[in-house]
């Protein structure tokens, strides 16, 4: 449980990609995660590896660190690779057994890794290095525009940085439901799997319930300081891109341009 | 300046329908600018309904409410009533609705609409009444219960309120948060002159007020200073609440006839009056 906790956690720092304007940063991760997806060519991922790596270190991002990000998609990856190896047909390189290994499984097969390794990376430095307050305020400007076709864009933010609040406050009363039930005699970590299915029943179950509690009480308190669901609100931050915001934006727009024109001419 | 005069009011839980509830009956009273009213009650005496009541989250059934002249009925004066009555509620971890410490105290502002430097000036404004300037930039989930319920006041100051409602602000924090709590109010109180409404469980609480209103069964049972209300020791045991500790102490010495005045609710008090009748004894003695 604890392992999955820091993923995707935000890290406090003063680095280049931190101080960077977060809509250019999520621009550039939703360029680079399409680029990733098109891509095709062995130049182009090694392009989008040079720049994935330069972002890395960019973010001061420790080798650690890096592990760390990985490790919880580790069984993921794995999986996903050995189903490619695997199952993909064409040309036999050897027989496993009833299986055959392939070239064409080898190719896709560590393409898609790479390919995952890659989208992995560039979603972590998102949330790495921009607090959730600041993504809901840039997703906020960005889909601004849908608010003419009558999306609730503001409204829907600011319920993303809601739940964005209460995930610390969720997690450290499961903890604490966890152990109750544990000092009870609930299994969730042995036992067998309709055991520990049982045991994950008796965690939720309160868990749910004191969430509506919790909801109810905070509409309240939302209501109280005249939080009022379409009415026009201001921000105390604002956003402001600077150079570096469109140099990176540029940078990225350039590398997505390149791919798209390796796939459909090179 | 805040006004409110209540007339009037009753308020009864799911009107006309299965499991109605008389909350408040005929509640009358008025309280003036600047000051510090407790509302103690035994539970379920209504005391949070009425606390409710004051901001315009419930309506009267019966009778009304007005804060400096404008009624909670009106839809029209809802939001003005709101940002001129701040709340405060019970659980601190249920009411803080950002993941920062300042952008938790700039929501009120930011939804009034007001423009950016306005709200930063608030913030910073707020923040150092509430004494939690070198906590602004922290996830208010890892700050003390006592910094918590300090961040929900400081969040009502940002809306400039006149009045502050207080709904068992203390109840779920140790004595040392309670301390702070109660100490931002009263300077809240005593130097800005703001009027504050606190619905207490604590006695020692409700001695700092100026006036004390206690609920009994959706009634206002009295209306006095803390003085006249403690001196009546026997309607408060026949609702279920005691005095506070001295006033307690004072009525027991002076039924085994020790002559202690009536009206003594406070610990400096009685401590006073004892040492002036120990050393008037000893001299009466001695001579
Ligand atoms: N939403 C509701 N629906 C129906 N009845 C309610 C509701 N809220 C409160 N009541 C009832 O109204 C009465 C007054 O409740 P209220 O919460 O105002 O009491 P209180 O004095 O604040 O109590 P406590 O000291 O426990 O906070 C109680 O009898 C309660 O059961
Ligand atoms: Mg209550």
């Amino acid at each position: 449980m604890q392992g999955n906790i820091t993923l995707g956690f935000y890290v406090p720092g003063q680095s280049f990609i931190h101080r960077l304007d977060p809509r250019t940063k999520i621009l550039a991760c939703l360029a680079m995660t399409m680029a990733v997806l098109f891509c095709n060519h062995p130049a182009g991922f090694a392009a989008l590896s040079l720049v994935t790596l330069l972002a890395l270190g960019l973010a001061r991002v420790t080798p650690q660190l890096l592990l760390g990000i990985l490790r919880p998609f580790g069984i993921f990856l794995v999986l996903a690779l050995l189903l490619q190896l695997l199952f993909t047909p064409g040309r036999p390189l050897m027989m496993l057994g009833p299986l055959q290994l392939t070239r064409e499984g080898v190719h896709f097969g560590f393409q898609l890794l790479w390919r995952l390794v890659l989208l992995i990376i560039s979603g972590s430095l998102l949330t790495l290095t921009t607090s959730p307050l600041m993504i809901t305020a840039a997703l906020e400007d960005l889909l601004k525009p849908f608010r003419r076709v009558g999306v609730p864009v503001f409204e829907l933010a600011m319920m993303m940085s809601i739940a964005l609040r209460f995930v610390p406050t969720l997690l450290e009363e499961a903890q604490q439901i966890i152990r109750a039930q544990q000092s009870r005699g609930a299994a969730f970590t042995r036992g067998r799997l309709v055991q520990r299915v049982q045991g994950l029943v008796t965690l939720l179950v309160p868990l749910f319930a004191s969430a509506f509690r919790r909801a109810d009480e905070l509409a309240t308190a939302m209501e109280i300081r005249c939080y009022r669901p379409g009415a026009n609100r201001t921000r105390m931050h604002q956003l402001r891109f600077h150079c570096r915001d469109y140099a990176v934006l540029a940078g990225t727009g350039v590398l997505f341009l390149i791919v798209l024109v390796m796939r459909w001419w090179g | 300046m805040c006004k409110i005069s209540i007339q009037g009011l009753t308020h009864i839980y799911n009107y006309g329908q299965p499991g109605e509830r008389v909350a408040l009956q005929e509640i009358n009273g008025e309280i003036s600018p600047g000051e510090l009213l407790a509302i103690i009650g035994p539970n379920g005496s209504g005391k949070s309904t009425l606390a409710r009541h004051i901001n315009a989250l419930l309506l009267p059934t019966c009778g009304s409410v007005t804060v400096d002249g404008l009624n909670t009925a009106d839809p029209a004066s809802r939001w003005e009533i709101r940002r001129r009555v701040g709340m405060v509620l019970q659980n601190p971890d249920n009411q803080l609705v950002a993941s920062v410490v300042e952008e938790e105290v700039a929501f009120g502002p930011e939804n009034l609409g007001l423009p950016p430097e306005e709200v930063r000036q608030r913030v910073d404004r707020a923040l150092s009444v509430a004494g939690l300037v070198e906590q602004r930039l922290r996830p208010p989930h890892l700050l003390s219960g006592g910094q918590k319920q300090r961040l929900a006041i400081a969040g009502a100051l940002a809306m400039k309120p006149s009045c502050l409602v207080l709904d068992e602000p203390t109840a779920m924090l140790d004595p040392a948060g309670r301390r702070e709590v109660m100490q931002t109010l009263l300077n809240l109180n005593r130097q800005d002159g703001l009027t504050i409404i606190l619905v207490t469980h604590f006695m020692e609480e409700a001695v700092l007020a100026d006036r004390i209103w206690v609920l009994s069964g959706g009634r206002l049972v009295m209306d006095g200073t803390p003085a006249q209300v403690f001196r009546c020791r026997e309607a408060l045991q026949k609702i279920g609440l005691a005095l506070p500790g001295p006033a307690e102490l004072a009525w027991r010495l002076r039924n085994c006839g020790w002559p202690i005045p009536d009206g003594i609710y406070r610990l400096e008090e009685l401590v006073t009056c004892l040492v002036d009748l120990l050393t008037r004894n000893r001299s009466g003695g001695s001579s």
